[in-house]
């Protein structure tokens, strides 16, 4: 410990209200559950929600990785990393198979994840029908009577005007033939990754105070009409400029000097890994 | 086999108060109140016992004053509000044999897109303002379970086409049409699931004659083709006697006279509707 505050900065009372509503969200995999969002020190909509699932479920054993858009070094990433260290002396990593909880903002790992694992997704909208539908009263009922028409009708919408289902990131999935569910905005090509998966995904959204899990083994669908099905993004011929891999989700840069368009992972721990790889293979 | 002989839907005792009501009120026959309200708790009796029978293919007019319950009828019949008491029940659902007022909220919406359409008086409440008029047509085939988008859309062409709405405009938003465009879309919608009955609500309120004479001849031409049943609710004694064939009166909350169109007209027997008729002609 090195600091004041209580250990993981939240009081007691606060987690164990957290860790109920974490409960009650794994036993009804999609479902929203409403929690007693608490003010944390950074703003609302920065990753409050995931900051309190994180701090609620750390213990002194755990190893921390805390992600933002797929970067290990990003300013939101490494300031809260600071803040959970600091209030718990829990180790740092980043690598995605040492860490037993890893916080992310918009993307999965790369890496797959295990058993033991835990995936804490920042969430900033957390109701998929909201578009469609302003009152949380009717959403709730729609839920109930899984009447998901508004969401189906967003998805058609886009085909009329554009000829194919254009979210890029946030598509709309189906959790264990029920619930419909916002995974957070992570892009297409990570939906994937959350169909029986075999860690627990943890989604917690600060602002709107909703937390929602998908357990592992459970079976996500990401909605898709019949004719038009589901695509992921594709990375075809493309190959990361720093480590050489292919078939992961890969940013596109312009290099300044020559003005050349560049691929690189995404993923900065999972690039990382590969490049001292392939250095201690040398 | 079911008979054609029986009435495709029944409603019976159809209540329907905003309140709890007080002392004053319950101890006595709502009939005597003065007006469909209690003066002491401010109680609204919407809609105190209607009962009537819709028979399949006919048009039933309901006509009365603003605020004599015609509205609720069908916020009743279309789920959108619970009734206090009363029973409904459809010929091709379970046999008649359930009261559709009675069933789980999925089972309603069921019954809401696959047995009944409405037309709202307000386009805002029955379509997505913001959404292509295609999409929100759409919107009512996928609660119905549709998946397939080719079809949908195929659907949607052939139905705005039959409301006379030029596909080149097809995938623009209701907002940016006419009114009469608007209550034309809802038209399309309602009946994109062929749903055997139509509750329509006004649909010419606030639209201009000409207008009103094209929304009119549409329905007109959709019950002649389709064979639709199809209950009308206006306060325009001219609407009811173009469309419907059979007539109920309501006045506060009460149906006060039914009977054939013609004969509602000719010669009505409640003060009310004598009235209503005079001040017409």
């Amino acid at each position: 410990m090195t600091s004041d505050y209580n250990f993981a900065f939240l009081d007691e009372g606060s987690k164990r209200e957290i860790r109920r509503a974490t409960l009650k969200a794994i036993a009804v995999p999609g479902y929203q559950v409403p929690f007693a969002s608490r003010e944390m020190p950074i703003a609302r909509g920065w990753g409050t929600g995931g900051l309190q699932l994180t701090l609620s479920l750390i213990g002194t054993d755990d190893i921390v990785k805390v992600i933002d858009q797929g970067s290990d070094e990003s300013v939101n990433a490494v300031s809260m990393k600071n803040l959970i260290c600091s209030t718990t002396g829990v180790e740092q990593t980043t690598d995605t198979q040492k860490a037993t909880l890893i916080q992310s903002r918009h993307r999965i790992p790369e890496e797959k994840l295990t058993g033991g694992q835990i995936l804490v997704l920042q969430v900033p909208l957390p109701e998929p029908l909201r578009l469609v539908e302003p009152s949380e009263y009717s959403t709730k009922r729609l839920h109930a009577d899984c009447e998901y028409s508004g969401v189906w009708l967003l998805l058609f919408e886009q085909i009329m005007n554009y000829g194919r289902m254009t979210t890029g990131a946030d598509h709309p999935v189906e959790v264990e033939g029920h619930y419909v569910m916002a995974p957070s905005p992570i892009p297409k090509f990570d939906n994937e990754k959350l169909n029986k998966a075999e860690n627990l995904t943890l989604f917690g959204a600060g602002r709107e105070k909703k937390i929602y899990a998908v357990p592992p083994y459970t079976n996500v669908k990401s909605l898709a009409f019949n004719d038009y099905p589901f695509e992921v993004e594709k990375f075809k011929n493309r190959k990361c400029r720093l480590c050489g891999a292919t078939g992961v989700y890969m940013d596109e840069l312009i290099d300044e000097k020559t003005g050349l368009t560049y691929y690189q992972c995404n993923d900065t721990g999972y690039c990382l890994k590969r490049m001292n790889r392939e250095l201690q293979n040398d | 086999m079911t008979d054609i002989s029986e009435p495709w839907l029944k409603v019976q005792n159809l209540t329907k108060q905003f309140g709890d009501g007080c002392e004053y009120c319950r101890g006595r026959n709502p009939e005597k109140l003065e007006k469909n309200y209690c003066p002491r708790c401010g109680t609204v009796y919407a809609c105190q016992d209607v009962s009537f029978e819709v028979y399949e293919g006919e048009i039933l007019g309901v006509v009365g004053e603003s605020g004599s319950g015609k509205s609720t009828i069908m916020n009743c019949l279309y789920f959108d509000e619970d009734v206090t008491d009363g029973t409904c029940t459809i010929r091709d659902y379970h046999k008649g044999m359930s009261n559709i007022f009675e069933e789980s909220s999925r089972q309603k919406r069921f019954i809401r897109n696959t047995l009944m359409g409405r037309v709202y008086q307000n386009p805002m409440l029955g379509l997505k303002m913001e959404f292509s008029s295609m999409s929100n047509i759409a919107e009512r085939l996928i609660a119905a379970g549709d998946r397939d988008v080719q079809p949908m859309k195929e659907r949607a062409e052939e139905l705005l086409t039959c409301v006379n709405i030029p596909l080149f405009r097809a995938k623009e938003a209701p907002v940016n049409f006419s009114g009469g465009m608007q209550q034309r879309v809802q038209i399309a919608k309602a009946l994109s699931t062929k749903p055997p009955v139509l509750l329509l609500d006004e649909v010419t309120t606030g639209l201009d004659l000409s207008v009103q004479a094209n929304v009119l001849d549409l329905i007109k031409k959709l019950q002649r083709e389709l064979h639709i049943t199809m209950i009308v609710v206006s306060h325009d004694l001219g609407v009811i006697r173009m469309l419907a064939e059979r007539t109920i009166v309501m006045l506060n909350g009460r149906i006060i006279e039914a009977g054939l169109t013609d004969q509602i007209m000719e010669d009505p027997q409640h003060e009310y509707t004598q009235q209503l008729v005079y001040s017409l002609l």
